[in-house]
């Protein structure tokens, strides 16, 4: 492998930022932002920066197995076409799905959806963007006619104003929050508005937060139009000559939320704070509403998209200069998925299954007669089915649905219910692998290439600096392999990822002329050579429009039948689970700051693995004091669908009545913490996106018998109910609990730590339950295990830290169970009186300052002499 | 006008501790006499382990000279064994038949080796260890001989033991129960020690119980309960003191175990007072040195008529002084292992290493401590255990030692 700098884009969220990476002689990987990529011109955040800890091989899935049996690729591609091809002529192609990821490229999600809806004749293709944006997606379409992001990142600095709403974009979509941050800096005049239940570190930069009731989005956005009409602030000309609908959805909103005042009460929010919301939207220009999950991860998430689009339509803030509704896509490559027709109601290249049109055009392009007609299952659904035994065969790639689905439970019912369930994953093993017939093993980012769309419609490559390891290969490969051997041979006969994204290219050209907002026709004959070369582009890309195109509809020209753009009329609805007396508070989640997704990747680096650890739920003071919850202490979760343990994190940026609790952690890093499990799989009814930030739970402190913590070289399996796995630099971290008590804490210790060699030391203090243990061997810490009654256990820090050291001193030995070295202790020379320890150094202060003229002043002073009186003469001879 | 006689029996430690003492708070009130059994002036009798193992010379140990007691103008009668007390004369007479009158008189008689009434006992080649002559005796058979058998795995046998080691002697030391040092050490800590010392060249019998000392003239043999037998050219008896209260006895000064004493270390005899080993201070006997020179303290501030301090009998600590061994044991060590339900202990092991603590708490006060192999903290926790500090505060951290927290902790 050449050691130069590869040009790459970061695997993570959709900001889409571009990546240099050097990989070194050593096979570590130096990463550094790209100034040159106009998604974040060098900046990275902590988890881009931390890439290179995450290309090791550990871990890897490296061969393809069937069941536990490692098979070569022949014998695992003969068995998946075979079986498939059973499955679909015994109970028809509705009988398959592909449950797929916003983390493949473009090229690995283009002939996935081909050959299902293609050819299996099927759309049972979903993706995990389900979960993501699909309600950004439908609402977009139900207001432009097309799925377009009007806005560009360059729109959020020269706006005067941003409301961003339901997004933590602070930790979510860092680069971008700081290039707002940035902008702000230099242009205090700009404001920023943040909507968001919880004050979340993206309020650090807001002149405004509105803690607003979990769901009552679309009300506050209908009480906006409302008030923009009753202020007479509207663009008439606008509304009149490029939009249709504005009646009923300005009716609606009156209706619905027409008083300021009962906006404030519905909302719960001060009025002054709504006034002073609304006055700064009526009153600026520029205005982009910036928004995330917070909006799209409901039972009504299109609703309110539209509620938030309507209002730029009735300004006319939209195809201009720093306006726009800009939805923010949580994953590397959503909008790549979106443009391939990667959503089962999706055909391709932004066309309608149920449009005759789009499917005539499709069939000749692909030269198929088996073209799905209807659209297929949405991603809940499909497990449901699966589940309720109508689908019999799942192929999931790149994704972790057992996690990130809601009712996990029932996901893996569906997993286990199911006749063939494939995953092609990178990882030996996750929570949906553990479930699987065979597993594929595919490349990871840093050997895979393929081309990504961001947030802002910037197609990137990802490049390969690495060579595949093993057996792993590219998705596209792996489903090009299964297509030739299911009787598709001509139709997948890609010699590379190029010649895929040539015909993806040509097909958003084909028969286009401008009546599609996806068109890169200009790469229609694109060679490799200039693919390798792609440069960050805006899409559309035509020939029209060569270098790509910032910002859509600046001419008002929509791509709905009439041009014209459609206001939704939006009667807002609750989320569909309410609180009970069973299950009195709303459980929220999200994203912390330095994970991503189920932590496959980011868990690797464990840099990211210390600013927030452990599970937490988040909680206001005072629900802490009702539900008599401390700070640290583990707290249980629950719904009627599950429970989990998490740890107590008591802060009053969460509102009253509502908890936030993570969705990385899973069971390969955490016994029982997949918050997914609790919710209820209700989803939007056009998007069918699940409601993942409104579910009905309980809390209640876990009583836990003794808490502990424990770090190992190695990697173990610890038997206690609570335990969350952590990677630290050379050592494995494992926090600990169980309500349980331990009969014998050295037996318990001993059972964990089975098969490590070395020589063990030994702490007890058993009135307070405090048993703390470690193994040496030949000076080289092998691991520690620290047990108490409470979760007040000595820091991790320092006792990670020897971890890394090639021995340890005395010192770090004779402190180790204290797990810190305490304080510097002052070297007091050699001893002189042995009985009480009594340095020379000691010794010679006390005569220096005059205060000691005697063998018994030194006595009286320092006990020096007192006992067996062995150093009088060497006292003596100090004193002189 | 004369001054006031004072006679003190018994030139070791706590008697001329207690005259130094005296002599610093009030110089000149008594004409003082002195009668002791050894030939020496007032020497350092822990010392001897150091003086056997060849680290310190006799004028090393020496505290006070001859020429000490010519300054302060006391009059010392060396060699001479007091016999008999006159109570009606006030008067004490030597076996010479020296004779002191006194009107103040010192009881500091010390203790005695326990040497139990074996076959064999008075052969040639078995002492005790308990003045200058018996490590004179040591040093000159150690050139002459190889085997040597202590008896008694306490503080002082092993002090023998290691060194007729140094001296080049062959020893063994055999041991009543299964824990060497059981005055000071529990039974983990004694074991690492018992290991480190045969690391050294130690032979231990433990659980062995002598029946007959074998031989001619000299000792040859031993042999214990169990019927089996060991070679002995030399035989320390370090089994344990007892008081050396015949003299009082005999003068019916009022004795139990020792001579009884109060708070202010009279004996039940107006005028005669006892300090040191002899003495018996509420139920408790004496064996180190530290409580012996406070009762020192106290006695001579009643003898100088300042008469204000108390005794108090405290917690005291050991050292072995064994070079390589760090072993520290204060207070009550043994905590609940005692059947104590009230104590908890606190315990860090490192077997690997020979490192063993233990704390016992009770009360939230710490009451005891062993140190086996870190001893570092000792004099830290000895003065938790004199202070009656409130460990609650320092419980978490309290074993990893003083480092561990700010320097105003412990106050």
């Amino acid at each position: 492998m050449s050691q130069q700098t590869v040009k790459t884009t970061c695997p993570y969220c959709g900001v889409g930022c571009g990546v240099l990476a050097m990989p070194k002689p050593d096979g570590s990987v130096q990463i550094k932002g790209d100034k040159d990529h106009p998604a974040n011109f060098g900046r990275l955040c902590s988890k881009g920066s931390a890439l290179g800890d995450t290309v090791g091989l550990d871990h890897r899935l490296l061969h393809p197995y069937i069941g536990d049996q490692q098979v070569d690729w022949d014998t695992a591609l003969n068995t998946v076409s075979d079986k498939l091809r059973h499955i679909i002529n015994t109970y028809g192609p509705d009988s398959v799905a592909f449950y797929v990821s916003g983390q493949l490229l473009t090229e690995d999600y283009y002939v996935a959806n081909k050959l299902m809806k293609g050819f299996i004749g099927s759309a049972n293709i979903d993706t995990n963007s389900r979960l993501c944006m699909s309600s950004a997606v439908a609402g977009y379409k139900r207001a432009f006619g097309s799925d377009s992001v009007p806005c560009s990142y360059e729109d959020l600095e020269q706006a005067d104003l941003i409301v961003i709403e339901g997004s933590n974009a602070a930790w979510c979509h860092p680069v971008t929050y700081q290039r707002i941050a940035k902008a702000k800096q230099d242009r205090p005049k700009m404001k920023i508005i943040v909507i968001d239940p919880r004050q979340t570190a993206t309020c650090d930069i807001a002149d405004l937060h509105l803690p607003i009731k979990p769901g009552a989005d679309s009300i506050l956005f209908n009480g906006l139009l409302a008030y923009l009409a009753k202020q007479d602030t509207l663009d008439g000309d606008f509304i009149e000559q490029h939009t249709s609908g504005f009646d009923d959805a300005l009716s609606a909103a009156k209706s619905s939320a027409g008083e300021i005042e009962q906006v404030a009460t519905d909302c719960e929010l001060s009025l002054e704070d709504v006034r002073q919301f609304f006055n700064a939207f009526t009153q600026t220009e520029r205005v982009i509403t910036f928004y995330s999950q917070g909006v799209n991860q409901s039972s009504s998430g299109t609703d309110k998209s539209n509620s938030i689009i309507n209002c730029h339509l009735a300004t006319g803030r939209i195809g201009r200069v720093g306006m726009g509704p800009f939805s923010i896509t949580g994953q590397p490559n959503a909008m790549g998925g979106r443009e391939v027709g990667g959503l089962s109601n999706q055909l391709a290249a932004h066309m309608e299954i149920e449009n005759p049109a789009h499917h005539d055009r499709v069939s000749r392009f692909w030269q198929t007669d088996n073209l799905a007609t209807k659209p297929g299952l949405t991603a809940v659904k499909l497990f449901q089915d699966a589940a309720a035994g109508k689908v019999k065969a799942i192929w999931v790639m790149a994704t972790n649905p057992a996690v990130s689905l809601p009712d996990g439970h029932q996901v893996k019912q569906a997993l286990e219910q199911c006749e063939l369930v494939i995953v092609s994953d990178c990882e030996a093993q996750t929570d949906t692998s553990i479930h699987a017939d065979i597993r594929l093993p595919a490349l990871a980012w840093g050997e895979k290439e393929g081309s990504v769309t961001n947030s802002e419609r910037r197609i990137s490559l990802q490049r390969s600096f690495l060579p595949p390891p093993q057996d792993a290969k590219a998705d596209w490969w792996i489903i090009c392999e299964v297509a030739k051997r299911m009787g598709y041979a001509t139709h997948f006969d890609y010699p590379d990822v190029n010649a895929i994204f040539q015909e993806h290219a040509q097909l958003s050209g084909f028969e286009n002329n401008g009546s599609r907002d996806f068109d890169i026709s200009a790469y229609a004959n694109i060679n490799k050579a200039d693919y390798a070369r792609l440069t960050p582009t805006q899409w559309p890309v035509t020939k029209s429009q060569p270098e790509g195109t910032v910002r859509l509809f600046e001419n008002k020209s929509f791509f709905t039948p009439d041009k014209k753009a459609r206001f939704i009329a939006i009667t807002p609805r609750s989320p569909i689970q309410a609180v009970s007396t069973d299950y009195p508070l709303i459980l929220n989640t999200g994203r912390v700051r330095d994970q991503w997704h189920t932590m496959t990747r980011t868990a690797r680096a464990s840099r990211l693995n210390s600013h927030i650890p452990e599970p937490i739920v988040q909680i206001h003071p005072d629900d802490a004091t009702q539900y008599q919850l401390e700070a640290g202490a583990l707290a249980r979760v629950s719904s009627d669908l599950g429970a989990i343990l998490a740890r107590v994190a008591i802060t009053d940026s969460q509102r009253q009545g509502s908890i936030f609790v993570p969705i990385h952690w899973n069971q390969q890093v955490a016994s029982s913490a997949s918050v997914g499990q609790l919710i209820a799989p209700e989803v939007d009814p056009v998007s069918g996106q699940p409601e993942f930030k409104h579910a009905p739970v309980a809390i209640a402190p876990y009583q836990a018998a003794w808490h502990g913590f424990m770090i190992t070289h190695v990697e173990i399996s610890p038997d206690s109910a609570y335990w969350v796995k952590i990677r630290g630099n050379d050592c494995w971290r494992y926090e600990l609990a169980d309500a349980a008590p331990l009969d014998d804490a050295t037996d318990w210790a001993k059972q964990q730590l089975l098969g490590i060699a070395g020589d063990w030391l030994y702490f007890h203090d058993t009135t307070t339950q405090r048993h703390r243990f470690a193994l040496i061997e030949n000076d080289v810490i092998q691991a520690v295990l620290f047990i108490g009654a409470t979760p007040d256990l000595p820091t991790r820090d320092w006792l990670s830290q020897l971890f890394q050291q090639d021995s340890l001193t005395d010192n770090d030995r004779r402190n180790l169970l204290a797990g810190s070295l305490g304080q510097d202790q002052p070297d007091t020379g050699p001893i002189i009186c042995a009985c009480f320890g009594v340095g020379e150094y000691t010794i010679q202060d006390a005569i220096s300052c005059g205060d000691a003229k005697t063998v018994s002043d030194l006595g009286q002073q320092l006990k020096a002499g007192t006992n067996c009186g062995s150093c009088i003469p060497e006292l003596q001879k100090l004193l002189g | 006008m004369s001054k006031p006689k004072l006679v003190l029996i018994g030139n070791g430690m706590a008697g001329v501790k207690t005259l130094e003492e005296l002599l610093q708070l009030t110089p000149d009130k008594y004409n003082i006499t002195v009668f002791g059994s050894e030939p020496h002036g007032n020497y350092n009798r822990i010392l001897l382990s150091p003086l056997l193992a060849g680290e310190k010379a006799i004028d090393d140990i020496m505290i006070n000279d001859l020429q000490w007691y010519r300054d302060n103008n006391i009059t010392l009668h060396t060699s001479k064994t007091v016999v008999d007390i006159n109570r009606a004369n006030r008067l004490v007479i030597a076996n010479d038949g020296t004779q002191a009158p006194y009107d103040k008189l010192i009881l500091a008689t010390g203790s005695n080796p326990i040497i139990l009434d074996l076959p064999g006992k008075d052969l040639e080649g078995i002492i005790s260890f308990r003045d200058i002559s018996d490590v004179d005796t040591m040093i000159a058979t150690a050139k002459t001989h190889r085997k040597a058998v202590v008896i008694g795995g306490g503080l002082l046998g092993l002090e023998a033991a290691n060194g007729l080691m140094i001296q080049g002697m062959d020893v063994t030391v055999v041991h009543r129960s299964n824990t060497l040092m059981s005055q000071q050490l529990d039974q983990t800590a004694a074991d690492l020690m018992q290991s480190e010392l045969e690391a050294k060249g130690f032979k231990f019998l433990m659980n062995h119980n002598t029946v007959a000392y074998l031989g001619k003239q000299r000792v040859e043999k031993i042999r214990f309960t169990d019927g089996s037998e060991i070679e002995a050219d030399l035989v320390i008896i370090a089994a344990g003191i007892r008081p050396n209260i015949a003299l009082a006895e005999s003068a019916g000064i009022h004795c139990e175990r020792g001579i009884i004493v109060d708070d202010t270390l009279q004996t039940y005899t107006p005028n005669i007072y006892a300090v040191g080993e002899c003495v018996q201070h509420r139920k408790n006997l004496f064996g180190l040195v530290a409580p012996v020179f406070e009762q020192a303290t106290v006695c001579a501030n009643h003898l100088a008529e300042i008469g204000i301090q108390r005794y108090i009998n405290n917690a005291t600590f050991t050292k072995l002084k064994v070079t390589g061994i760090d072993l520290f044991s204060a207070g009550d060590y043994r905590g609940d292992a005692d059947g104590d339900t009230e104590s908890e202990s606190i315990l860090l092991s490192d077997p690997a290493k020979g490192h063993y603590k233990k704390l016992v708490v009770k009360d939230n006060q710490l009451t005891g401590v062993v140190l086996y192999g870190d001893t570092l903290d000792g004099n830290w926790y000895f003065s938790l255990i004199m202070d009656k500090t409130d460990i609650q505060p320092l419980r978490d951290n309290l074993l990893f030692g003083q480092h561990h927290f700010s320097e105003d902790a412990e106050a």
